[in-house]
């Protein structure tokens, strides 16, 4: 079977999967919207302040409901023996990487773009700069996704794998949460944001690239 | 051609020649840290704009470098680890990790004493100093996931990995966050600027480079050893070594 | 010792464990119309020989071999050859039986629903076919894992405890499938616990512990 075929029915499972069990699809989402509000309510601050502040929280937010949802992205598949049936279904274990984060961003990642502007328009930032958040939240997830699937491989099997997921995933994240907040905020004060965004682009192609392998390499090393 | 590396691959190689670099390198650190100590504390001039502050980047930037070029060398040794299955690369990982955070805090702690007489506090987001820091969460990150692991090996291998890929990261993440700054640049220049350097201030510094290249050298050496005994404790070499 | 040309060769493989040495220079190898039982007491090795059989675990020494090459030579069409049952059935909780079977199988080689739906009448659970796996019982798990054996069509099966929370019919259809599958040409690695009874003669490796 082709790669691209294997990939669209692995994505299709992955898809299926998850829409049984609609609950865990949403508590990401959930999540994101709790810590969005804990910040004007730990901040104890006016709309027109909080807007200064709105692409880092929102950001911040983002990330960390990211993170949530990344510790699932193989701890399934290894727990009950389906992962080694993958890793011998004949297809190499980075088509079987690239599959199992694409569809997680799916799930996860748009999930969380398609619920901005809600969060946007409550934390004050302008319309006028939602063409700039969008567009740096679909690159930022997608990079953050792929970051994570290496994280994910690493830790999958490990007793309180998701607090070391986080501690290994953050500190990479780092460069996106500048460049998307960054973004974000220089459109909301009217400068371009074209320079952050292009590399924030360029991150995300770097990642997508790359992340597969190392990701599909922890894998190896974590089924051996 | 080949076999002076693949001789690097054996145990009892790698303990004998750590155990026989150890006091050279101790030897070359005590001096050329003695040096550039007593020239950089007592005979450079003060520098005209922060007196006699500026004195401690003679423990701060070699610091620095040292956490920088510690985890390079974290991130090669997993490499041949990893991708030579040469399992003394994994140990010189395991050996150099420590001690490179060590530096990494060093530097931390040295630049933000370094930052009270010039901005009023001891951090204030100076770009070189957040990397550090973020370089710092790096290193606890590899050095837990590699004790998160039951099986030593593949905490090993982990480990490297994570290495390779937060080794790329680094200089991604510096540009970040001078970019970062540059945006947030308040009124004060936040920055530790070098100052001009004469000569009898440049002089020490280089000693103190080499000498923290030395120092590291040393300590690796230690713990290399310590390391490559606990490795290959079942083996019949470390016994005679250690009846010896 | 003749390389197996046309089945699987282990050649001298070494697997640690942390300090443990957990497989010391074993060799085996299965040809055509053999089926092997592999026994041994519990931490003897038997589910690390299969895992390095699979090529899951690289050991530190030695290798393996499919069809006299190195299986890291030819990783694909070795996999296209195999069908592994692990200890736990792997079959998704939410999926039903015939769900988890079209998408395992669907990977490795075209099938129709019909076909897999015979498949698991032939271990007895085509009943189950579009329940969700999660209410089914333990044995007719096994029995579905089974049917996802079956349905790949490989030569080779290797097949960890698979006669695990069996009933006594369910054993019997197992023995019959896999001297079935050996007496047509194929191949099977079988590691139980207990006395195995195949109506065709296996040969046995018992691992020491």
């Amino acid at each position: 079977m082709s790669a691209g075929a294997a990939i669209l029915l692995i994505v299709g499972r992955e898809l299926r999967l998850s829409f049984r069990r609609p609950d865990q699809l949403l508590q990401p989402l959930v999540f994101f919207l709790i810590v969005t509000t804990l910040f004007p309510l730990g901040l104890n601050l006016q709309l027109s302040l909080l807007k200064d502040m709105a692409p880092g929280v929102l950001w911040t937010a983002a990330l960390l409901s990211s993170l949530l949802s990344l510790e699932s992205l193989f701890k399934g598949d290894a727990d009950d023996g389906t992962l080694e049936q993958l890793a011998l279904s004949g297809q190499s274990l980075t088509v079987i990487v690239i599959a199992k984060t694409a569809a997680h961003w799916l799930l996860s990642g748009a999930a969380l773009v398609l619920a901005s502007p809600l969060v946007a328009i409550a934390l004050g930032i302008p319309s006028a700069a939602f063409g700039t958040m969008l567009a740096s939240l679909v690159l930022g997830t997608m990079t953050l996704s792929w970051l994570g699937s290496i994280g994910a491989a690493l830790t999958v099997g490990l007793k309180r794998g998701n607090v070391l997921l986080s501690l290994i995933v953050l500190p990479l994240a780092m460069p996106l949460l500048i460049f998307g907040a960054g973004a974000t905020d220089r459109a909301i004060s009217g400068t371009s944001p074209a320079g952050a965004l292009y590399f924030l682009g360029s991150l995300c192609i770097f990642t997508c690239t790359l992340a597969p392998f190392a990701a599909a390499a922890a894998l190896r090393i974590t089924l051996d | 051609m080949w076999t002076w590396f693949y001789r690097l691959a054996s145990p009892p190689f790698v303990y004998r020649t750590a155990g026989a670099l150890m006091p050279w390198f101790l030897a070359a650190a005590a001096a050329t840290i003695g040096y550039g100590t007593i020239a950089g504390l007592a005979f450079a001039p003060p520098d005209y704009q922060q007196g006699d502050a500026f004195r401690i980047i003679y423990v701060h930037a070699p610091s620095a470098w040292l956490s920088l070029f510690a985890y390079t060398t974290l991130a090669v040794a997993g490499a041949i680890g990893l991708i030579w299955r040469i399992k003394m690369g994994h140990a010189v990982a395991a050996a150099t990790a420590p001690i490179g955070a060590s530096f990494t805090l060093s530097a931390l702690v040295t630049g933000s004493l370094w930052g009270r007489p010039m901005w009023g506090t001891y951090w204030a987001w100076d770009p070189r100093l957040t990397s550090e820091l973020i370089l710092l969460f790096l290193y606890v990150g590899v050095m837990s996931l590699r004790s998160a692991f039951e099986d030593p090996g593949r905490g090993d291998r982990a480990a490297a990995l994570l290495a390779i890929v937060g080794v790329v990261n680094v200089p991604i993440i510096h540009y970040s966050v001078v970019w970062w700054n540059s945006l947030h640049q308040g009124a004060t220049v936040a920055k530790i600027g070098k100052p001009e350097m004469p000569g009898s201030m440049l002089w020490p510094l280089l000693a103190m480079f080499l000498g923290f290249m030395c120092f590291y050298g040393a300590v690796l050496c230690m713990r290399l050893r310590g390391e490559v005994l606990n490795r290959e404790r079942q083996a019949a070499w470390v016994r005679e070594a250690m009846r010896s | 010792m003749n390389t197996a040309a046309e089945g699987l060769g282990v050649e001298a493989v070494h697997v640690w464990r942390g300090d443990r040495h957990v497989l010391k220079g074993l060799s085996l190898e299965i040809d055509p119309r053999e089926a092997l039982h592999i026994s041994g007491r519990n931490g003897s090795g038997k589910t690390t020989l299969l895992k390095v059989a699979c090529g899951l675990l690289r050991p530190e020494q030695g290798r393996v071999t499919w069809r006299g090459r190195p299986i890291s030579e030819v990783r694909s069409d070795y996999q296209h050859a195999l069908a592994y049952a692990s200890h736990e059935p792997a079959l998704k909780g939410d999926l039903t039986a015939l769900e988890n079977l079209r998408f395992m199988v669907g990977l490795k080689r075209r099938s129709s629903a019909a076909e897999l739906a015979s498949c698991l009448e032939r271990t007895g659970v085509a009943s189950c076919a579009d329940l969700p796996v999660r209410v089914l019982s333990a044995g007719q798990r096994r029995r579905v894992a089974m049917a996802r054996v079956l349905g790949m069509r490989a030569p080779l099966w290797l097949l960890d405890e698979p006669f695990t929370n069996l009933d006594a019919g369910g054993s019997e259809i197992f023995a019959a499938l896999i001297a079935e599958h050996v007496s047509g040409g194929g191949m099977a690695v079988v590691v139980a616990h207990h006395e195995l009874v195949l109506p065709t003669a296996a040969r046995r490796l018992e691992l020491p512990g």
